[in-house]
């Protein structure tokens, strides 16, 4: 099946989030679409699901102009969607979400799933998805939950799959798995729409890449393409995708993380025993899959868990069972992994965020009151030396962009005198022109001699930082391994093998046969 | 590859760093209570329960109960309850189900005996606290099923009160026109969607929040009614007010069932209302998890956008929902003025629909837990009338908050987690 997409426009008021797009994806290829976050690449898709009506434009299948007013509609022409947020609901089986809008009754309504867990067996067996059709899907691993996704669409036929960042949240194992999964489904005939920004899997499975920037296609790129070459497409400007940074000078082991068990309130351990430290000048990168301990780790760290065994201190003060706010002034700034959620209000300015923390210390505020010309003048400053693109320093956060909002959080955080420094997910949902600039001022507060902790889920991200990379799984610490290590070790870590067997099974002469997550 | 083994290590010192002393202490303060009321200030005499009506069809004999031996051995089973709680927190830091399950039975037949032998008959007729209850408990069940077709598809029915309201008055109205009594029920079926329909348009339409437009709702249906009933049914033709002196919906007691000691009073000696309401408690669970019309409703209200992304429409299955409600709940309110009582009075439901509220969340969503829940509750207030007449040692008033602290109760997590529907109250706009 072939589709064509001919000037797709799609515009929110003012906004053109996709501007006279042009696309052809032949029968059978994966396709590729590049581009950063924002750039329109889930707009179009959806809008070629049916989620949303095209201002201007039209969508051909096999040279015949559809029209969708809904994903029904999409469905039925055979265009199957995962989306980069799982569209399944967590309380029902695997089967139910499977049968969901394309149910087998028998009379009066009344449901047949034994006909679609035969389905689901089916698809399962012949791609080797290993999926329990009466499976809880908020139980399910989100790798797993990603293949219920794909079966939904395979049930439904679908000749076309739109897969919409479905590497974000898998490990390196997993991903490699999905790559497979991929070509299967290409040498069954079925079409793919691989969105994404990371340039090495674009590169290493596609057909076909169209790079997409502000909303335009900025042209088409052959696989074989260099990376570099890539990235300027993306981002319009030539990047330098490597940080030249200095190797660590690891000064006193300052930071000590000591039996750090947390637990949630069923008695649940999120993080277990965790053992590290960390000395002055050296930057500890924690790696894992989201939500296997990162946030409870930098969390338990600031004081925000009351079910915590262990200890945590800093210049030997134990921190375990200290407020948030006299962590905050042992010398610990933190960068949130949400910063609209936690790291910002986005109601308030960009003045007032800058000193969320600071607001009760003089010279911002005196006797109770704030004093807004110092409040003012602090933010003009914070505003030049952080490069943040924005109209005034008076201006709302929520106006700004990520890459501009995260530099505000980490101006603020950086503004005191730190002992120690911790971002979680530093560069998440930044353009890449901010990713640089984010990752040097990261490296700078290394380099004053400050121990740093970074935490984040994009390996390409803690290969670049780190000095040490610390992997979690299911809460537990794989091991610490040195900063150079290799991406096939890192990632049969953060799938749960501990240091040593993840080398030894590199090193061993055959590679064992692929097992299955269960 | 392999894999850890995802099983949580469920170590005795991970469970004693989160262990909570909240059960012991609640059990402890209870078999104090039970130890001062029940066995110190325990009455003299005796209790007993009267189970069998002269018509049933099997004579079972009463159940008489020596107050004050009941209440000393009671405490002492509650007391070594609180006791085995306590130890249990201590060593295994959690309390076994089975101990808080026996210590709340126990509490209750002796607070029943306890009260029972502190009046001045020192009877009790369970039929009647049982069949009197249906009084309360049918449009408790009727409310709390209208509250369970909205919230699952994801929109909170604050409104209940309101519906149940309208019911009465137009069943009233119209049965008392058209001298038909199955008028007047049809007639507060379309009076609750009517009310229903206020609620969709402002809440799913405009996008209004869902608690405010349901609290404004009651108020409305209550001032006009109010209005009405001042204006139209006070008006006297003749003498006579012949505008609120509906015709009643007979009682149809099935036979054979019906002679059952207490469940036949209960259950078969009801107005097709009553019969109504047990078929429907049942079609709504069979539907709302066995059937294709269910599966989708349940995921309108769990994930809208995933319902969305697989071509259901959200809002019109919404909207015909909280529709489906207002009927159910109009149906309920006929109840009081087609069979409970004679005529309309002002106000008539008096909280009713918050009380089906908390019957729903008390039953979890779930038709038939919501029904049990007000059976529960009906069984509360019943309870509380009775034994204002008897002359207890409580006051009945005391006794009226009990439907409230049960709720309280099951909220805040004693009885088990209580899971809303995810996206309840959550309108839904496309991107």
């Amino acid at each position: 099946m072939k589709l064509e997409l001919r000037g797709i426009t799609k515009s929110f008021g003012a906004l053109i989030a996709n501007d006279h797009i042009d696309l052809v994806v032949a029968s059978g290829e994966i396709h590729s679409l590049l581009g950063e976050n924002g750039a329109g690449k889930s707009t179009l898709m959806n809008v070629l699901y049916g989620l949303y009506e095209p201002t201007a434009g039209e969508i051909l299948i096999d040279d015949k102009p559809v029209k969708f007013s809904g994903p029904a509609d999409a469905m039925a022409a055979g265009i199957g969607m995962v989306h980069q947020h799982f569209m399944l609901v967590p309380v029902f089986t695997v089967a139910e979400n499977v049968a969901l809008g394309a149910e087998s009754t028998t009379f009066g309504g009344v449901l047949n799933l034994e006909d679609t867990r035969r389905k689901i067996r089916e698809i399962s067996a012949k791609f080797g998805f290993n999926v329990d059709p009466d499976a809880l899907v908020e139980d399910l691993p989100v790798g797993v939950q990603q293949r219920v996704e794909i079966i939904k669409a395979l049930v439904r036929n679908a000749k076309i799959l739109i897969l919409d960042e479905p590497t974000a949240v898998l490990t390196p194992q997993e991903t490699d798995e999905l790559m497979e999964i991929m070509a299967q489904l290409k040498a069954g005939g079925t079409s793919i729409v691989f969105i994404s920004h990371k340039l090495r899997e674009v590169k290493a499975v596609s057909d076909t890449i169209t790079v997409i920037r502000r909303g335009k296609v900025v042209g088409s790129a052959d696989p074989t393409a260099a990376t570099t070459e890539l990235a300027s497409m993306m981002v319009g400007r030539s990047v330098s995708l490597t940080l030249n940074k200095a190797d660590a000078v690891p000064g006193e082991l300052t930071f000590k993380v000591t039996n750090l068990s947390v637990m949630n309130d069923a008695g649940h351990r999120l993080l277990d025993d965790v053992t590290f430290s960390v000395a002055k000048g050296e930057i500890l990168a924690v790696a894992g899959v989201q939500g296997n301990g990162q946030s409870e780790l930098t969390e338990a760290v600031l004081g925000l868990h009351k079910r915590t065994l262990g200890s945590i201190t800093l210049d030997g003060k134990e921190l375990v069972g200290k407020s948030v706010r006299e962590v905050l002034d042992s010398g610990v700034g933190f960068v949130p992994e949400d910063r609209q959620d936690d790291g910002l209000v986005g109601e308030f300015s960009i003045a007032e965020n800058l000193i969320l923390d600071l607001y009760t210390k003089a010279p911002y505020s005196r006797r109770g009151t704030l004093n807004r010309a110092v409040i003012a003048k602090n933010a003009d400053a914070k505003v030049a030396e952080f490069d943040v693109r924005t109209q005034s320093s008076q201006s709302a956060a929520d106006t700004l962009s990520g890459g501009n909002q995260q530099k505000v959080v980490l101006a603020r955080e950086l503004a005191r005198p730190l002992k120690l420094f911790i971002a979680s997910q530093p560069t998440r949902g930044v353009d890449v022109g901010s990713i640089e600039f984010l990752h040097k001022r990261i490296v700078a507060e290394r380099d004053s001699g400050t121990p740093v902790i970074i935490v984040s889920t994009e390996l390409d991200e803690v290969m670049e930082l780190a000095d040490r990379i610390a992997v979690l799984f299911a809460g537990k610490l794989m091991g610490i391994v040195p900063g150079k290590s290799s991406r096939e070790l890192l990632g049969l870590m953060m799938a749960g093998l501990n240091a040593a067997d993840a080398q030894a099974q590199l090193d061993a002469p055959v590679a064992p046969e692929n097992g299955e997550l269960p | 590859m392999s894999v850890v083994a995802a099983a949580e290590p469920s170590k005795l010192a991970d469970r004693v760093a989160i262990r909570s002393w909240r059960t012991p202490i609640l059990l402890g303060v209870f078999a104090l209570v039970a130890v001062v009321l029940f066995a110190i200030l325990g009455p003299d005499g005796q209790a007993t329960f009267r189970i069998s009506q002269d018509n049933d069809a099997w004579q079972v004999p009463n159940l008489v109960l020596p107050a004050k031996a009941f209440g000393i051995v009671a405490s002492l089973i509650l007391v070594a309850l609180a006791v085995a709680a306590w130890l249990q927190s201590k060593n295994q830091a959690r309390v076994a189900k089975w101990v808080t399950m026996t210590f709340a039975v126990v509490f209750v037949i002796a607070l029943m005996v306890w009260i029972i032998g502190g009046t001045k008959t020192q009877n009790i007729t369970l039929v009647g606290l049982f069949a009197g209850a249906m009084l309360i408990t049918t449009p408790l069940v009727f409310g709390s099923l209208s509250g369970v077709l909205c919230e699952r598809s994801g929109v909170v029915n604050i409104a209940i009160e309101g519906q149940l309201l309208a019911g009465a008055f137009t069943a009233a109205l119209v049965a008392s026109i058209t001298q038909n009594a199955f008028a007047g029920l049809f007639a507060a079926a379309v009076a609750g969607m009517l009310v229903s329909f206020l609620l969709a348009a402002f809440s799913i339409k405009y996008v209004v929040n869902q608690i405010i437009v349901g609290v404004v709702l009651n108020v409305l249906v209550s001032g006009l009614t109010g209005f009405l009933f001042e204006k139209i049914m006070k008006t006297k033709v003749d003498g006579v007010a012949i505008y609120n002196q509906p015709v009643h919906l007979p009682d149809l007691p099935i036979p054979f069932l019906s002679q059952i000691p207490i469940l036949g009073p209960m259950l078969f000696r009801q107005s097709i209302i009553g019969y109504f309401m047990l078929v429907l408690v049942v079609a709504l669970w069979f539907g709302l998890f066995r059937t294709r019309w269910g599966l989708r409703i349940r995921a309108v209200g769990e994930h809208p956008k995933a319902a969305d992304t697989v071509g259901i429409n959200v809002n019109r299955t919404r909207f015909l929902n909280v529709m489906a409600g207002g009927a159910v709940a109009g149906i309920g309110g006929a109840y009081f003025t087609l069979v409970a009582v004679s005529s309309f009075s002002k106000d008539m439901t008096g909280g009713l629909g918050f009380i089906a509220l908390a019957a729903l969340i008390f039953g979890r969503w779930n038709p038939i837990g919501a029904a049990l829940a007000a059976l529960l509750f009906g069984v509360a207030g019943n309870l509380q009338s009775i034994l204002s007449l008897a002359g207890t040692p409580i006051d009945g008033q005391f006794l009226a908050m009990l439907p409230y602290a049960l709720t309280i109760l099951a909220v805040s997590g004693f009885v088990g987690k209580s899971r809303a529907p995810a996206a309840s109250g959550q309108p839904y706009v496309k991107g």
